[in-house]
């Protein structure tokens, strides 16, 4: 594996990103951290500005007001980046699956890396997320090779 | 020589040093908000992984006047500290005004914020660019004063060499009045040139996320963040000889040294620690108010002989 994408694994800054969620799991993402999960361990901060991030944490069912905005911050993240859909409305819009206002779920909008499920997923569930996602990138890497 | 001395200890052992005290800095306080806090080497991973993304520039924004800022940052600081550890390694070797050149330098960074943060075409980098322009223009006057003190007690000399010989043979300033008031002083106006809590005004995450850095990204916030942590060896170093009687490396003074550096660093995270924010209009007004006053003091003080 390069250094740089070593590097990227050990210090992936999270930026947190809501696309029309009800608030529920971005209070579940902020739970992460706090004492008691302490995502900092695995060098995880929250960026404050898209400039700094490397991981895309999108809650939200994607809306239509929503989706201009979500698709010029991604291309606005220096890449490489990764992008992780948290909660059942990013991953199929949960029930706003029948919404006029909700087209199209997540990734048929930009690439996801990751899905965590749940309404709200628990911070473990999260953090689970995170490393499955550091796993298959180290792997995928690995293969290339 | 002098190439070496500013590749080796003006870069190689400031940048060690300052990425260290950055971690014994998030350590601590990971553990006074009862975390665990990240690994040994997690600033050196955070600088690398910077170099290793892509560098955007904001579109109609000057590609020099963005890019430029962060290695001019940068280069003072190594300048800066070069010249610090030979004065603290050789007193003699000093030349007239090292000192004044000293504060000229150590005022580059704040000014290379600045000039990036308007460079970036980004309103909020603006807002945080005109406070870090105000916070400079307060901090500055006392900082200046409380300098004074020193270069008093030397026998009016503005030679490092000569302040650091002065309490080899007479004892620390810190251990006189006059001396420990404009101590007092520096510690504070160091807490505002590092821009760390309660007078993080210009940056304030949670208010204008980041400020001038805002559009910044890849290697030129990683050069930003390694301005900011080597500051973090720097401004202690400063005011260690000013003040403390350097760091002598012959001996037991080798633990004295390290303990009072790693001393002021654990003030200065204890400080930003149990602080709130203050606003700009507050800082401007404690620094000119208070803080002068009390420079001022420990200037008359010193010049009582005190």
């Amino acid at each position: 594996m390069s250094i740089k994408l070593k590097a990227l694994l050990k210090s992936p800054w999270v930026f947190h990103l809501s696309t029309g969620s009800c608030n529920n799991c971005d209070i579940e993402v902020l739970d992460c951290l706090t004492p008691r999960f302490d995502i900092e361990r695995f060098g995880m901060l929250l960026a404050g500005s898209i400039r700094h991030a490397d991981v895309l944490l999108v809650t939200g069912s994607a809306n239509r007001k929503s989706v201009v905005r979500l698709k010029q911050l991604y291309e606005q993240v220096p890449k490489p980046c990764l992008v992780v859909a948290i909660g059942e409305c990013s991953l199929s819009r949960g029930m706003f699956i029948h919404s006029y206002n909700c087209p199209v779920p997540l990734d048929k909008i930009i690439p996801v890396d990751v899905y965590i499920p749940g309404c709200p997923p628990k911070p473990e569930a999260i953090i689970a997320g995170v490393v499955k996602l550091i796993n298959r990138v180290s792997e995928k890497a690995a293969a290339k090779k | 020589m002098a190439l070496f001395s500013l590749f080796f200890y003006g870069f190689v052992l400031t940048a060690a040093i300052g990425l260290l005290a950055s971690w014994i800095d998030r350590k601590v306080t990971a553990r006074v908000q009862y975390r665990v806090g990240p690994p040994l080497l997690q600033p050196v991973v955070d600088i690398i992984k910077l170099l290793g993304k892509e560098t955007l520039v904001p579109a109609g924004a000057s590609k020099v006047a963005f890019l430029l800022p962060p290695v001019v940052g940068l280069s003072s600081v190594i300048a800066v500290s070069a010249l610090l550890w030979v004065n603290n390694l050789n007193p003699a070797e000093g030349f007239l005004g090292d000192l004044i050149v000293a504060v000229y330098l150590l005022t580059i960074p704040a000014i290379a914020i600045m000039m990036g943060g308007f460079a970036s075409r980004n309103p909020l980098a603006s807002v945080g660019a005109s406070r870090e322009m105000k916070l400079l223009l307060s901090y500055e006057l006392p900082f200046v004063l409380a300098i004074l003190v020193p270069v008093i007690k030397a026998g009016f000399d503005i030679r490092l060499g000569a302040i650091l010989s002065v309490q080899a043979d007479r004892g620390v300033f810190l251990g006189s009045l006059s001396g420990f008031l404009a101590w007092v002083v520096a510690l504070l106006c160091m807490q505002a040139k590092l821009g760390l809590v309660p007078f993080d005004i210009a940056e304030a995450e949670t208010e204008i996320i980041g400020g001038p850095l805002i559009e910044y990204s890849g290697s030129a916030l990683a050069v930003y963040r390694l301005m900011k942590n080597m500051l973090l060896f720097t401004l202690p170093f400063f005011l260690m000889i000013l003040f403390m009687g350097g760091l002598r490396l012959d001996g037991i003074h080798l633990a004295y040294g390290l303990l009072k550096y790693v001393g002021l660093v654990a003030l200065v995270t204890v400080i930003r620690n149990t602080n709130p924010r203050v606003r700009i209009d507050q800082a401007v007004r404690f620094f000119w108010g208070r803080v002068t006053v009390l420079a001022a003091v420990a200037v008359l003080l010193a010049l009582r002989g005190w």
